[in-house]
């Protein structure tokens, strides 16, 4: 057996993988519920209901979903210009850090601004950290010919050890009974909420929006077509005249700031403070999301609805049968596998020898 | 080996038969039905363009792949299919296109490598030195056996590769366009030494797509189209024009140079070097002028320099030193201002470099002016640019799968008419509008058929009729001389001045390709 190259991957094929992978992955995750002894049936009714049976649920999802959405969109565009930043999680706490620096009761008061100056100056500012802590490894990657896989991984532990210094030092909440916490958000910072009593808040329409923007840049404007430029050949790229290096700092200004964007949002509409355990490994999901969703932004806003559902679905099951929560990491995990398998066999088909 | 070899009644006797090869990859089938046979003492020339299926064949009379159905027999014993061991066993033996030599070793030790066990406690050197003079000897082939391959040219390296074959008692040797490498001289040589080994029994297949050269080689020329044998003929009886037709299945037309006026200079080099990087061969204090309406070619064994001078006037590297002009205005290395300077380029790797794959036809044709004029405050103007696209592909006849196509899947021959069309439309919708300033043109034809070829060669004449002024660079010294007004000549990194074609001979050209210093000697 082996693999022979398609003439032309046909679109039936890319636009049906996501699917294909997601059920194969429900699959396999059909295995573990019943190595744990659990009825399957009932356990993927419980995972279903819980993401998406009820009001509640559904906020519940929508909440989980925004980050996603914004760290997904992170991931999309920086992997179609073949820039493999890694490092959302760390550019999501720095952009949360930020926005606290900027937003926070400091001193018990916080800066004195109105609110109409300074959310904007909060977004900013959380969207300008993370697009730095992208564009230090882009140089080092168009410059020196660093892999900024290892650059942008790396960094998230260094964010996370900076951040973890900070709420433990000169950012720490003297309010907060010795926990590693940040102080507050000011009150008139933080997002409204757009369905009254749940969580969800206006961060939802912020990440939709973003995705709506950048699916339109992609499509139409000379920079998405020097984005896919890049990353489909470099070389060939700047033979054309496509300022190669430029290109490469513009995306990773965009996916850094997104990534940041996510960490802001996240602190302004659901936690107001900043912790060390704010982002169950948003980042790192988002690189999933990004992937099931081909790169397409408003393909992220689904893959990320999706995901987010897996996740709480899963919290919710899990009380209802004996399977634990992990289920919801597996089964992001094997999607992400599923789907680059799905991607491999779009472009190419299997022949017996 | 003691195979029987059962004598044809009445001819010569046949070492090699395939019988029925078919090999199929996907949709396209790259042999199709294909019987061939070899007689003792003969050169059988396979002639065939790019993707008629020379290569497929090889590759599965060696064992790399496995033919869907067909037969292949060697001195009367049926090759077992998919195992190269058995077919070097039974005595054939083969010489790449691109030598598969260490250049960090000796000549013996490139020749001797893999034919003794790996776990030996010794090697017999002295006998493998022995048996290395002696064929040496016997063929006429003359190597300096301690020498490092590395230091070697690239006709001896050619050489040890043949020796190498010889050296494992082959029986029938196969060359792969042996004389794409070689200057006229080495060519000469290597042909000499071919009409040893036939006299010493050998048989050869030669694989190629010039004419000339398998005409004055061959005994007997298998002209492969689109997989099939379409004819196999005697070459004494055989005509170049014939060939052609057989090999392209239609007439072609001779390109027609047309009378102009030669005006002032467009492109100035002035004392250009840029050193080795590692990445690329260096260039060494070259300098050129390119007038309005006028053919300068480049020629030279490839690898000399070509490569960094076309970077160069691509606008995509700056050089160490010495300066750039067109048009008297000192030029640095920026893709789009070259190209809004009005400059065509041909990148010589057209699938990696001229085109990207895997964006649509359309794409592709705007993308040296996708920022002017196909957009407008950072939008694309979609619907402007395709029609531009669809203009574009039906002046140049660009075939196959349509605007959306990906241009991955086009052939090479349009690939490059994608490009060419690109180059010599520069952005205007109505393209007679516009003339470049100057084409670079490198390897314009490599690798294309030879109705393709007559029809990029047409396209360059035509745009220097218009005044374009035109730099072709080529290792095909036949295109060089056929199209160019001045040559002038490439060899390691240097450039000779250059002349008006007529004032050069073939083996003076050859001399320069060499460094005329360094005299290659007949083998």
């Amino acid at each position: 057996m082996r693999l022979e190259a398609r003439a032309a991957p046909s679109r039936a094929a890319v636009i049906l993988a996501p699917f294909v992978a997601v059920l194969f992955t429900l699959a396999v995750a059909m295995l573990l519920v019943a190595w744990a002894g659990a009825p399957i049936g009932e356990t993927y009714a419980l995972l279903f209901d819980g993401a998406f049976g009820s009001r509640f649920a559904w906020s519940e999802t929508l909440t989980r979903g925004t980050p996603l959405i914004l760290t997904g969109l992170s991931a999309a565009i920086a992997f179609r210009a073949r820039l493999w930043n890694i490092g959302a999680e760390g550019q999501l706490y720095a952009g949360a850090l930020a926005a606290v620096a900027v937003g926070g009761l400091h001193g018990g008061t916080g800066f004195d601004l109105p609110a109409s100056v300074l959310f904007p100056l909060m977004l900013a500012a959380a969207a300008l950290v993370g697009a730095l802590l992208l564009l230090v490894p882009t140089f080092l990657r168009t410059r020196f010919g660093v892999d900024e896989v290892v650059t942008t991984l790396l960094l998230n532990f260094i964010v996370l050890l900076f951040v973890s210094m900070m709420l433990d030092g000169p950012m720490k909440d003297p309010t907060a009974l010795g926990w590693p916490q940040s102080v507050s958000l000011r009150d008139d910072l933080q997002l409204d909420k757009l369905v009254p009593r749940t969580r969800v808040h206006t961060g939802l329409v912020y990440a939709v929006v973003l995705a709506a923007v950048l699916a339109f840049v992609v499509r139409a404007t000379t920079l998405g077509f020097e984005t896919r430029a890049v990353g489909a050949n470099a070389r060939a790229a700047a033979f054309l005249g496509v300022p190669v290096t430029r290109t490469m700092a513009i995306v990773a200004v965009i996916s850094g700031g997104l990534a940041g964007l996510a960490g802001a949002i996240e602190v302004a509409g659901r936690t107001g403070y900043v912790t060390l355990d704010m982002s169950p490994g948003y980042g790192y999901t988002g690189i999933v999301i990004a992937m099931l969703a081909g790169l397409h932004p408003l393909g992220v806003v689904a893959a990320g609805i999706f995901v987010a559902g897996v996740l709480v679905g899963a919290d919710s099951m899990s009380r209802g049968v004996a399977v634990p929560t992990y289920i919801a990491d597996v089964i992001v995990a094997v999607s992400l596998i599923s789907m680059l398998v799905a991607m491999l066999f779009a472009r190419y088909r299997l022949r017996a020898t | 080996m003691t195979a029987a070899r059962p004598a044809a009644p009445g001819g010569p006797e046949v070492v090699l038969r395939l019988a029925g090869i078919t090999k199929r990859f996907g949709d396209v089938v790259a042999n199709d039905n294909v019987s061939l046979h070899l007689a003792r003492g003969e050169v059988l020339a396979l002639l065939g363009e790019n993707g008629a299926g020379k290569s497929t064949l090889v590759s599965i009379l060696f064992g790399h792949y496995l033919a869907d159905s067909g037969v292949i027999t060697a001195f009367g014993r049926t090759l077992p299919p998919g195992d190269p061991a058995a077919a070097l066993a039974a005595g054939i033996g083969m010489v790449h296109q691109h030598f598969t030599l260490a250049d960090n070793l000796s000549v013996q030790d490139n020749i001797v490598l893999g034919t003794e066990p790996l776990w030996a406690l010794r090697s017999h050197r002295s006998r493998a030195r022995s048996k290395l003079m002696a064929t040496a000897e016997r063929f006429g082939l003359h190597v300096e056996p301690d020498a490092r391959v590395g230091t070697l040219s690239v006709g001896e390296r050619q050489r040890v590769e043949i020796l190498k074959a010889l050296y494992r008692d082959v029986r029938i040797l196969i060359l792969d366009e042996p004389t794409s490498v070689l200057t006229p001289q080495e060519a000469a040589a290597l042909f000499a030494t071919l009409a040893r080994l036939v006299g010493e029994g050998l048989s050869i297949i030669f694989i190629s797509h010039k004419l000339n050269e398998v005409l004055r080689v061959s005994d007997c020329i298998a002209v492969l189209r689109a997989g099939k044998v379409v004819a196999t003929l005697d070459s004494a009886r055989a005509e170049p024009a014939q060939l052609a037709e057989l090999m392209v299945g239609r007439t072609i037309r001779k390109p027609v140079p047309r009378d102009h006026r030669r005006g002032d200079t467009v492109c100035a080099i002035s004392r250009v070097s840029v050193r080795d990087d590692g990445e690329r061969a260096s260039l060494d204090d070259v300098s050129l002028a390119v007038r309005e309406g006028e053919i300068v070619g480049i020629a030279g064994v490839s690898g000399n320099g070509q490569q960094t001078l076309a970077e160069v006037l691509s606008g995509l590297l700056q050089p160490d030193a010495g300066t750039v002009s067109l048009a008297g205005r000192v030029m640095r290395a920026d893709a789009r201002a070259w190209i809004n300077a009005a400059v065509a380029r041909i990148p010589e790797d057209r699938h990696a470099v001229g085109v990207i794959g895997d964006f649509a036809v359309w794409e592709n044709a705007i993308a040296e002016h996708y920022a002017k004029p196909f957009s407008s405050a950072g939008v694309l103007r979609r619907s402007a640019a395709r029609r531009y696209a669809r203009a574009l592909a039906d002046r140049f006849d660009v075939r196959g799968g349509g605007l959306d196509a990906a241009v991955r899947s086009l052939s090479g021959g349009n690939v490059q008419k994608l490009i060419l069309g690109r180059a010599l439309t520069g952005g205007y919708a109505h393209g007679d509008d516009f003339t470049p300033a100057l084409i670079v043109a490198n390897q314009p034809t490599w690798g294309l058929d030879v109705g393709a070829v007559a029809y990029v060669h047409q396209r360059l004449l035509d745009a220097s009729a218009r005044g374009a002024a035109v730099l072709l660079i080529s290792d095909d010294l036949d295109e060089v001389l056929a199209l160019s007004d001045r040559v002038a000549v490439m060899h390691a990194g240097r450039l000779t001045p250059a002349r008006a074609t007529a004032e050069w001979t073939r083996a003076h050209i050859g001399l320069e390709m060499a460094g005329s210093s360094a005299v290659p000697h007949a083998a």
